[in-house]
């Protein structure tokens, strides 16, 4: 008998294609009730932040949410490449609506962040100028600073004295310590997986002197002081002090505290676990100027808070981020110094900050206000990419450094094109 | 008088006759299998209209733009995007990344893999287990293998695997993706996709030496050809000239779509950067630049095109079918 003409054949099909359906139905209303985070009648937002090394981080993320009244604020604590998965989803509608980031004009430009100057207004002079001046575009405030987080030099001091070596000061000590501590199985320094080409990449050219862009955003780094950097660093990397291939890149004290080398390119919120490990057997200094017009550098990292403009409700969200990084001072200073140690945007959050008022991480906080260098926001993620492989091709690879400084310039001019 | 309603018969009405209900059976025999076809087909069909045809059209249309931080295109550039990502700069450089990687990868698994399969295929005992030791690797993750290489053999310390192996011997520790020269990095690269793919291609080769008939080296041995480099040159290559094209092909196509070993044994590299992972850098990644990283999809998938035509050309595929 064909199936055709078999009810019972015919009625399993509709059946199948019944339940089927019904499947697909609940399927699809269960993906659309999903955790929302919505309950209780409150407008729900999502927080998303990059994964922090210190411990108790993530736990206190949550805290803040959970304390905040008005919404459902679920937080997304992203593990590895944070700036890709928040790139996605700000062009996609599964987006945060309150995240971290560095500044970037292209963002405000593109029309990805909304400005925040009516939330920032009645507390604005107590942020420094230059954190005010890296979130704005266009005279336009779009990120609250949320930590500062200087970069320098950590050292061992048991080390240098074993090896009697003084702090460097100059790029040549540098070089020198590096050569002289490169012993016993121990390497004298390490930058990082990219031999130092990405994180040194601007402050190694603005430790000759140079700039990257000028005031009115024009590519400022194609000097003979930059070239020159760019063959001292060559001369540091065929050197063969450098460590490289370590299990963690520079963001990570492992090395340092293992042993692995004497010195070490890192940044402030390591110092409360590098002191747990060694003592009081550390120093730091910036990363030293680069000949005649050079000068120290310490290299201010940091994080700020945005408002995605495809946030669901951007006023909801941008009360919560008034909330959390203007009015809760208690919260920022626990943000700052409880885990890691960063230093708090806010100038009279920072006079109180005790746990940076002493020792080492006191002369971090002098040496960040001396000589700290913050990114520009128009010098974009396209840009920082160029100036990357502009240093790793000419440190690295050992490729003519006039040459590279020139297709870098060509490529960043083409880059600034775009956001003219 | 018959009824051709569909649905079946109508109560009441008249049995048709046998040719017209052999009529009925066939139109609803070709109904059945088409709602069948369409049942199982069309949920595949509208995946690939949704997600392979749909984003080609959109890549081509947001190629021929400017479309910085946004997927809608703002501002129409013509074959702007192409121009600059054909213009010597990281996406040139990472095609002849790929084109080294492809030259060492593909003759090395080419030739390992056919000489896995000849072993395997040999052997009189263990047979089924080797074939699973070889091919088992294939199912671990390029990413788990990939860390596996970067934290534990190749790392650049001095308890690293290797750097332990060579620490034996009195030399010391070896960068291996942190240095150029000499680069390393490849041995890194290349040694983790052999141990990833080789099982794979063992087993396409073994099912082809299967299949060679005995009678030819029976033949050839009487003809006086000695057992060894001779029939294996003369009967068992010439024999596996289909399975071959197929693998240098699949291996040229993989290739190409290298990604997770560059991606996370090496961070952003100029020196070692092929070409997805520059496009995943461009668009995909902090860059948010769609323009160029459609203009780069789209040529990456021309050239893929081409070179599958040409090899298929050059080493005919598909001749022994026809």
């Amino acid at each position: 008998m064909s199936p055709e003409l078999n009810p019972s054949r015919s009625l399993g099909r509709r059946s199948f294609l019944r339940a089927s359906g019904t499947v697909a139905a609940a399927g699809f209303l269960a993906a659309c009730g999903g955790n929302t985070g919505r309950g209780g009648g409150k407008a729900a937002m999502s927080q998303w932040y990059h994964q922090y090394g210190e411990a108790g981080t993530q736990q206190a993320a949550l805290r803040y949410a959970k304390a905040y009244t008005k919404a459902d604020v679920s937080v997304q604590w992203i593990p590895g490449d944070y700036a890709s998965k928040l790139s996605s989803g700000l062009v996609s509608s599964s987006g945060p609506d309150v995240f971290e980031f560095h500044p970037d004009v292209q963002m405000a430009k593109s029309g990805q962040i909304v400005p925040l100057d009516d939330i920032i207004a009645d507390v604005k002079s107590d942020f420094t100028d230059k954190d005010l001046a890296a979130n704005s575009v266009d005279g336009k405030v779009y990120g609250i600073r949320m930590i500062d987080d200087p970069q320098f030099l950590y050292y061992r001091k048991s080390l240098l004295e074993k090896a009697g070596v003084q702090p460097p000061t100059t790029f040549d000590e540098l070089m020198d310590a590096s050569r002289k501590l490169n012993k016993d199985g121990v390497k004298g320094l390490y930058l990082g997986l990219k031999a130092g080409s990405d994180i040194l990449a601007s402050p190694l050219v603005w430790a000759t002197g140079s700039e990257l862009l000028t005031a009115d955003h024009k590519v400022a780094f194609d000097t003979p002081a930059t070239v020159e950097g760019l063959k001292k660093m060559r001369e540091l990397y065929t050197s063969k002090t450098l460590l490289l291939g370590a299990p963690t890149d520079w963001w990570d004290p492992s090395a340092f505290i293992q042993g692995l080398t004497a010195m070490q390119w890192c940044g402030l919120w390591a110092m409360p676990g590098i002191q747990k490990a060694l003592g009081d057997d550390f120093g730091i200094v910036p990363l030293p100027g680069i000949g005649s017009a050079g000068r120290p550098v310490v290299y201010n990292g940091g994080w700020s808070t945005y408002v995605s403009a495809k946030a669901k409700d951007v006023d909801a969200a941008k009360a919560f981020v008034k909330w959390l990084w203007i009015e809760q001072t208690k919260l920022q200073e626990d943000w700052c110094t409880s885990y890691g140690f960063h230093i708090p945007p806010r100038k009279s959050l920072a006079a109180k900050a005790t746990k940076l008022q002493s020792g080492t991480a006191a002369q971090a906080v002098q040496l960040f206000g001396s000589n700290g260098h913050y990114d520009d926001p128009y010098w974009t993620q396209g840009m920082a990419t160029i100036s990357q492989d502009m240093v790793n091709n000419a440190v690295v690879s050992g490729k003519n450094p006039e040459s590279e400084v020139a297709k870098a310039r060509t490529r960043v001019e083409a880059e600034l094109k775009k956001i003219a | 008088m018959t009824t051709t309603t569909t649905g079946g018969t109508r109560p009441g009405a008249t049995a048709p006759t046998a040719p017209a209900a052999k009529a009925i059976r066939a139109r609803h025999g070709a109904r059945g299998s088409t709602l069948t076809f369409w049942l199982f087909a069309g949920p595949f069909l509208a995946g690939l209209l949704l997600f392979v045809y749909v984003p080609v059209g959109w890549s081509f249309y947001l190629s021929l733009f400017q479309a910085q931080n946004t997927v809608a295109p703002t501002k129409f550039v013509g074959l702007d995007n192409y121009k600059d990502i054909l213009t010597e700069g990281p996406f040139t450089d990472s095609l002849w990344t790929f084109t080294l990687f492809a030259l060492i990868v593909v003759p090395l698994t080419y030739a390992l893999a056919l000489a896995l399969a000849l072993l395997v295929h040999r052997i009189r005992v263990a047979r089924a287990f080797f074939r699973s030791v070889f091919f088992i690797p294939t199912a671990c993750s390029y990413v788990v293998a990939s860390m596996v290489w970067k934290l534990s053999i190749f790392n650049g310390v001095r308890f690293g695997l290797a750097n332990t192996v060579l620490s034996w011997f009195g030399i010391e520790p070896v960068a291996w993706i942190g240095t150029v020269s000499p680069p390393w990095y490849w041995l890194v690269l290349v040694t983790v996709r052999l141990w990833l793919q080789l099982g794979f291609y063992m087993i396409l080769f073994l099912a082809a030496l299967q299949q060679i008939p005995k009678e030819l080296y029976e033949a050839a041995w009487t003809d006086g050809a000695r057992p060894g480099w001779q029939t294996f040159r003369h009967i068992t290559l010439p024999q596996l000239r289909t399975t071959s094209v197929a693998v240098v092909l699949l291996l040229l196509i993989a290739a190409y779509q290298a990604f997770d070993e560059f991606y996370n044994l090496l961070p952003n590299t100029p020196y070692a950067r092929p070409p997805l992972v520059y496009l995943y850098y461009t668009a995909l990644g902090q860059g948010q630049d769609f323009g160029h990283g459609s203009a780069g999809a789209l040529v990456l998938s021309a050239l893929i095109t081409m070179v599958t035509l040409l090899q298929g050309r050059i080493f005919g595929f598909g001749k022994a079918d026809s």
